[in-house]
């Protein structure tokens, strides 16, 4: 046992469905579901209908899963769903895929990038960019494609700069739709 | 030029045209992508990849496949948004044979890398329950990984062999509809992979076309009567084919129904080497390299129990 090391009643070889509110937590740290809805509506804007037939999942210390159903808990499955959070952390990072998923949904914390930013932005590159006036911390990136906004991926904003925290497997190197 | 060894002489009298399918073998696959339409429509893509110059054709057959020109699709927008995914056309039909309602539970035996798997998700709207099976834990994490890239929320991983799989953890005991996509021989594939034929011995036949037999007969089993199983090859090999159709017909409750094929194909054959099969194999198609320049493949669909078990009146 690694990942659930530290973390008492967190087993980290199985999933386990988020309780419903802290009422009903049992495991010391674990994020609720009422707490994961809660986050994406303050943070983003998400409507907590979004998730409304989802279940949400703890496999090792922090990692959330979102599943389309319901299933009994625990399991011992390679995997439930999608990641979508990293919880017990001070500042919960959602993951790229979930912003990629339902990220056009969201009405705040999301940073409108121009064709040579987006580019930057996806092959991993940090930029310096003072214009934004909004919260410092996780945001949306999103650019330009097809007529829509198109959400990249998440970026980190802090001291003028955003970091692009795309992971390493997603990063590429795109055309520029300025040129 | 692919040295075929002689596998493809093995086939020479089941073709209408010989020289055409040893032609079509020398010749390399067009790269293709699927649409994935839980993150956008084909016109969407079509848009979007005319935006950044790159080229395509779009399949006929097909609303949502492109073919590529030139560029390998990993780096274009389109496929950093997780809007398509590299597929070939013939993979494609497994998942268009089995049907889909909401709210289905749906295993797919042998899963991994997941072409197949990310394709039902999207038929079924990425809602019900899809069990993503496979042996390979190596494969698995590539399963899992094009899943998240395509933003799948309703499929289970899970790493059991196939042919005795248990339901057990689960709040329900048999599924919907099966796809077993299965191990083979890959003869179908030597347009992607020129040494298909380098490993190949007979001996390899027999011993999948067993593990096949295994796969097939738990897939009719965990399936609830009056539902689908769709059984696929990427093998010419009749062994591997209807040979195990005609096994699992005589050993499980089901039999072969007629789908309709897109794609230009042929019967599957009732007789091979002295050995005659269930006339209803020829109910499965076969579909070679020439007939639309793609690669192999065998498809049969499945209907478990008798007549009327399980169809809703
Ligand atoms: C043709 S590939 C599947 C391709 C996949 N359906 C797709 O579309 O991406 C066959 C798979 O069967 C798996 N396999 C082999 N024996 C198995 C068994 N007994 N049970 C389950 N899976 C098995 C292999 O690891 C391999 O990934």
């Amino acid at each position: 046992m690694s990942d659930g090391e530290g973390a008492p009643g967190n087993d980290g070889s199985q999933f386990d469905r988020l309780p419903a509110t802290a009422d009903e937590r049992e495991v010391e740290g674990r994020a609720t579901r009422e707490e994961v809805l809660d986050w994406w509506a303050e943070r983003f804007g998400l409507a907590p209908e979004t998730f409304a037939n989802h279940t949400f999942w703890e496999k090792g210390k922090g990692k959330i899963w979102v599943f389309a159903d319901d299933l009994p808990s625990p399991q011992e499955l390679e995997g439930v769903g999608m990641t979508v959070l990293r919880t017990r952390q001070e500042h919960w990072k959602p993951t790229t895929t979930a912003v990629r998923k339902w990220g056009h949904l969201a009405t705040e914390n999301v940073i409108e990038l121009s064709p040579g930013q987006a580019t930057a932005f996806a092959a991993g590159h940090d930029q310096e960019l003072p214009e934004w006036e909004g919260d410092w911390g996780y945001l949306i990136a999103t650019h330009e494609l097809a007529g829509d906004q198109v959400p990249i991926g998440v970026g980190l904003y802090l001291y003028d700069e955003l970091r692009s925290v795309v992971p390493k497997g997603y990063q590429e190197e795109l055309p520029d739709l300025g040129e | 030029m692919n040295d075929d060894g002689g596998v493809l002489d093995r086939y020479a009298s089941l073709v209408d045209d010989e020289a055409a399918l040893r032609a079509a073998c020398e010749r390399p696959l067009p790269s293709v992508v699927r649409v994935n339409t839980l993150a956008a429509d084909a016109d969407r893509v079509a848009r979007a990849f005319d935006e950044e110059g790159t080229d395509y054709e779009r399949v006929d057959w097909h609303d949502g496949l492109f073919r590529m020109a030139n560029r390998s699709p990993g780096t274009t927008w389109p496929y950093a948004h997780g809007w398509v995914h590299g597929q070939e056309e013939v993979s494609c039909l497994p998942a268009m044979a089995l049907g889909h309602e909401p709210g289905m539970r749906v295993w797919d035996t042998c899963a991994a890398p997941g072409s197949k798997t990310t394709q039902l998700a999207a038929l079924m709207d990425d809602s019900g329950v899809l069990v993503g099976n496979d042996t390979s834990l190596g494969r698995l994490s590539a399963l899992r990984h094009n899943a998240e890239r395509l933003g799948v929320t309703n499929l289970l991983v899970d790493q059991q062999d196939a042919r005795n799989y248990s339901l057990n953890g689960f709040d329900f005991e048999e599924f919907d509809a099966t796809l077993v996509d299965a191990p083979c021989s890959c003869e179908g594939t030597i347009r992607k992979n020129p040494d298909a034929f380098d490993t190949w011995t007979l001996d390899h036949v027999h011993e999948v076309a067993g593990i096949q037999k295994g796969i097939l007969r738990r897939a009719v089993q965990a399936t609830r009567p009056g539902g689908t199983v769709v059984y696929s090859t990427c093998t010419f090999a009749p062994e591997e084919n209807e040979a195990v159709l005609d096994h699992v017909l005589r050993e499980e409750d089901c039999r072969v129904v007629e789908w309709d094929c897109p794609l230009e194909s042929v019967d599957g054959v009732t007789e091979w080497h002295g050995e005659e099969f269930d006339p209803s194999v020829a109910k499965a198609t076969r579909i070679y390299p020439h007939h639309n320049d793609t690669g192999g493949f065998f498809l049969a669909k499945l209907r478990v129990g008798g007549e009327d078990e399980g169809v809703s009146a």
